[in-house]
């Protein structure tokens, strides 16, 4: 808790755009997108504001819903929350004690007596004390009860991955031990536009949800994201960019080294590559992704988080049961090294745009 | 006497120590020398850039000593002194110049409320809550039959009937008494041992036992232990063995039922052994933190499983942490239910008025087995429980109460228990010969709609019967596509 406390001191520093554009330019480049228009209009934000945005739509248009969590009244130590207390109120937007299991086993509550609850814990590397009460309560209260009970009101948002100089407490990626776990919907969106519609979607989802904010993207990643109120379905993947040779799988922020890496793969090698947001972990899209394995008949899966047992190990068993007939290759997995995330060393531990090119490579040749 | 150099205000120290203003700045009570008349030669440039200073200070420092000697500080200074409080944000309290370790030896325990005694004798008349012939009947009949059912499924258990009991035995009271001092519309989230509640509030005894027997008119459906009660309809949260993982969460609900206005509280039930769960330090200071009208209700009945209380805590008791928390706290006899009565109503009544918690801590004794898959004669006494259960049981204490009302007697109470045990035994036979829930229906409710994968996983379930037909028991279920969803 020293340590937390000493970064949320810090915080400038750990996102301010010159800091983290200079770790971040290490290993992905930030395309902006452009939103669906039947959204409508837009302003330029960022993925923070993106994500305070969501939650002004979401406390305007539910008068139950509450925001809650360590340091969130003045603002957020990523500027999530800023002036959501002064537009809504002291009682819908309030700072706990400094107690992970407290928050969500508190938003359970709130979740189960019939309001909304939108909970923040601080790092997703301090989700584990609330560990039990995310797998043991939230995910089995409607089965546990015969449908009598349920948290489906119950939101958890917390900043996720990679950070550039973040170390072991915070860098982590945490979505498979989540993904586990049945009751739960985890979700991660890749920018602004999609992290709105999908916090949305969550925020409203009548199951709990887990939603993982990539927190280098909080300031760097900057669109025109749409001002109204849209929701963007869970359990849906997405592709981004067709392709017929290799189809390249990821979420968060990895999704933009993945379409760098496809630009590369193109580029020098010629192989025409499908690109994959799968943005909902659990339960994920699998149809979308087999399809295009169908199509391609090469996978690559990569993630941030360490190899073994990483979501990407249950995306690769599962196509190859169900594309084994089309597969060129077998799967290849680029991810975090099974070793908690170093600080100075993390430019070697980062499934980079190179090691993904690499794989690409092994694919093809195969 | 206290020296009075420890009660020095800032302002008195500026005073005594006469810092000059060009030497440094005073902040905060530390002397910071400025960075300028620093010289970057390293430390001893520093030192001998401030030796002057630091001659004016070890001056002003006796003379200061001098005058506190006598004790002859200025009247300015005593004025001072005695409007001088510490700012620190942290704590709200006064300076002390005696280093005294707060020892929680010196202090005596918390008292044990109680109404009435053994003999079921009110010792102040103004705390009988003279509650009516109808209620206290409903009380008594309440918790006997909470006893014989207790009896009845306690023993289908050692018959292998049902896989898993858990008694209330020795807790009677403590359920009861405060079930009846709520409002039956206040949300209740327990722990285990509170069939009671659910009992008082009109969960037949049918539903008690489709609960334990898994079959398919459980409204749990079957998928939890026996024990693990739940009730929509009547404000009963449904128990879930990890322990303490609803304090927290009925916290949550209580914030939710302050923001709404519902003229409703919150109660959480829990044992002493629960209260040394980290998620009972969350509820408990979130609750007082975020002002949230729950009563938190402790069951200290001696023992957690095995483990008895002097080696879950070193205190005294559960109730002394409340003010701790910063909670209104109480300690009262769990064998008297009229004094759990008393409280229950009375907190209730703070939490809605004041929108605060409450803390109860009943004091109690487990006269049965921790579970059937205990047995507690492998780490106490025989004697110890024969004590409470014959010389100070709750359910003896209050039909003495009544006795002496004259609202009970000896004819009355043999058919009562006849009565209660036909009702027991009836439910008991026709819960044991119902259906278990059809197959499918494992995979109902993990959400709210059943995803592909789910749906995916109920086919392969279904073939993998439909292949091995005689490898599953599928005569004690509903039939395979009868589930509703």
């Amino acid at each position: 808790m020293i340590t937390k406390n000493l970064i949320s001191r810090l915080r400038p520093a750990l996102v301010r755009p010159t800091t983290s554009i200079r770790h971040a330019s290490a290993h992905f480049t930030y395309v902006p997108e452009v939103a669906r228009e039947e959204y409508g209009p837009t302003s330029k934000r960022n993925l923070f504001q993106s994500i305070n945005n969501a939650m002004d739509v979401a406390l305007g248009s539910d008068r139950t819903a509450v925001i809650f969590g360590e340091d969130v009244a003045f603002g957020g130590v990523f500027r999530a929350t800023v002036n959501l207390q002064e537009k809504y109120g002291k009682d819908r937007v309030f700072n706990t004690p400094l107690c992970e299991q407290g928050i969500v086993g508190f938003g359970i509550g709130v979740a189960v007596a019939g309001s909304t609850a939108i909970a923040e814990v601080q790092f997703a590397d301090y989700i584990y004390p609330a560990f039990d009460q995310l797998v043991n309560e939230a995910a089995k209260y409607r089965y546990r009860s015969g449908n009598q009970f349920n948290c489906g009101a119950l939101t958890v948002r917390t900043p996720y991955g990679a950070v550039g100089h973040g170390a072991l407490y915070h860098s982590q990626s945490p979505e498979a031990y989540f993904a586990h776990t049945a009751g739960l919907k985890v979700v991660i969106p890749r920018g602004p536009i999609q992290a709105k519609g999908l916090l949305l979607s969550c925020i409203r989802d009548k199951n709990p949800c887990i939603f993982f904010e990539p927190k280098i993207l909080y300031r760097s990643a900057v669109e025109e994201v749409p001002n109204g109120d849209y929701e963007i379905p869970l359990g849906k993947a997405e592709i981004l960019r067709q392709g017929t040779d290799v189809t390249l799988v990821g979420y968060g922020t990895q999704i933009h080294v993945l379409k760098e890496v496809a630009d590369m793969a193109q580029e020098k090698l010629g192989v025409s590559c499908e690109v994959i947001d799968v943005q909902t972990i659990s339960p994920w899209d699998a149809e979308t992704v087999c399809n295009s394995v169908t199509k391609t008949g090469r996978l690559l899966v990569s993630h941030e988080a360490p190899i073994t047992n990483g979501f990407a190990a249950e995306i690769a068993s599962y196509v190859q049961k169900e594309c084994f007939l089309n597969l060129e290759a077998p799967v290849e997995r680029v991810c975090g090294w099974d070793t908690p995330f170093p600080h100075s060393l993390e430019p070697f531990y980062m499934p980079n745009k190179w090691r993904c090119f690499d794989a690409i490579k092994r694919l093809m040749s195969f | 006497m206290h020296r009075v150099s420890n009660y020095l205000s800032l302002r008195a120290v500026q005073r005594c120590f006469k810092i000059p203003n060009n030497g440094g700045e005073i902040s905060s009570g530390i002397y910071f020398p400025r960075q300028n008349s620093v010289s970057v030669g390293g430390i001893r440039g520093y030192a001998a850039r401030v030796a002057p200073g630091a001659a004016a200070v070890d001056k002003a420092i006796q003379e200061a000593e001098s005058s506190t000697e006598g004790n002859k500080a200025t009247p300015a200074d005593a004025a001072d002194l005695a409007a001088d409080r510490p700012r620190f944000p942290g704590s709200r309290s006064k300076w002390t110049g005696k280093m005294d370790f707060l020892m929680p030896e010196a202090y005596e325990g918390i008292p044990v409320y109680r109404v009435m005694d053994r003999r079921g004798i009110i010792d102040d008349p103004t705390q009988d809550p003279n509650l009516d012939e109808a209620t206290l009947v409903k009380m008594y009949q309440t918790m006997t039959l909470l006893n014989y059912m207790d009896k009845i499924l306690y023993e289908s258990q050692r018959q292998g009937r049902i896989s898993f009991y858990m008694t209330h035995f020795g807790e009677e009271g403590t359920l009861i008494g405060s079930a009846a001092g709520l409002d039956d519309k206040d949300l209740a989230y327990v722990q285990y041992r509170e069939a009671g509640i659910l009992m008082w509030r009109g969960f037949t005894l049918d539903q008690f036992m489709n609960q334990c027997y898994g079959n398919e008119e459980d409204i749990g459906k079957g998928k939890q232990m026996p024990v693990h009660y739940g009730s929509k309809e009547l404000a009963f949260v449904t128990v879930s063995s990890p322990l303490a993982t609803q304090m927290p969460q009925a916290v949550g609900s209580a914030y939710a039922y302050k923001r709404a206005q519902n003229g409703k509280v919150v109660i959480c039930y829990f044992g002493d052994g629960a209260a040394s769960e980290g998620d009972a330090h969350a509820a408990l200071n979130f609750s007082a933190t975020l002002d949230c009208p729950i009563i938190f209700f402790c069951r200290n009945n001696g023992y957690a499983i095995s483990t008895p209380t002097s080696q879950q805590f070193r205190g005294d008791g559960i109730a002394s942490r409340g003010p701790g928390y910063g909670i209104p706290t109480i300690r009262v006899d769990g064998n008297d239910t009229l004094a759990i009565y008393n409280v229950t109503k009375a907190a209730r009544d703070l939490c809605l008025t004041q929108n605060r918690p409450v803390l109860i801590e009943a004091m109690t004794y487990r006269i049965g087995h921790h579970s059937t898959s205990d047995d507690s004669s492998a780490y106490r006494s025989v004697d110890e429980v024969k004590y409470w259960d014959q010389e100070d049981n709750p359910i003896s204490r209050i039909r003495k109460y009544m006795t002496h009302k004259g609202f009970w007697n000896d004819e009355k109470e043999t058919q009562w228990r006849d009565k209660a045990k036909k009702q027991v035994m009836v439910a008991f036979q026709k819960a044991e010969k119902k259906l278990r829930p059809a197959p499918e229906d494992l995979f109902n409710d993990v959400f709210d709609e059943l995803p592909w994968n789910l749906r995916k996983q109920r086919k392969e379930m279904l073939d993998a019967v439909k292949s091995h037909p005689e490898q599953y028991p599928l005569k004690e279920h509903a039939k395979i596509g009868s589930a509703s969803t």
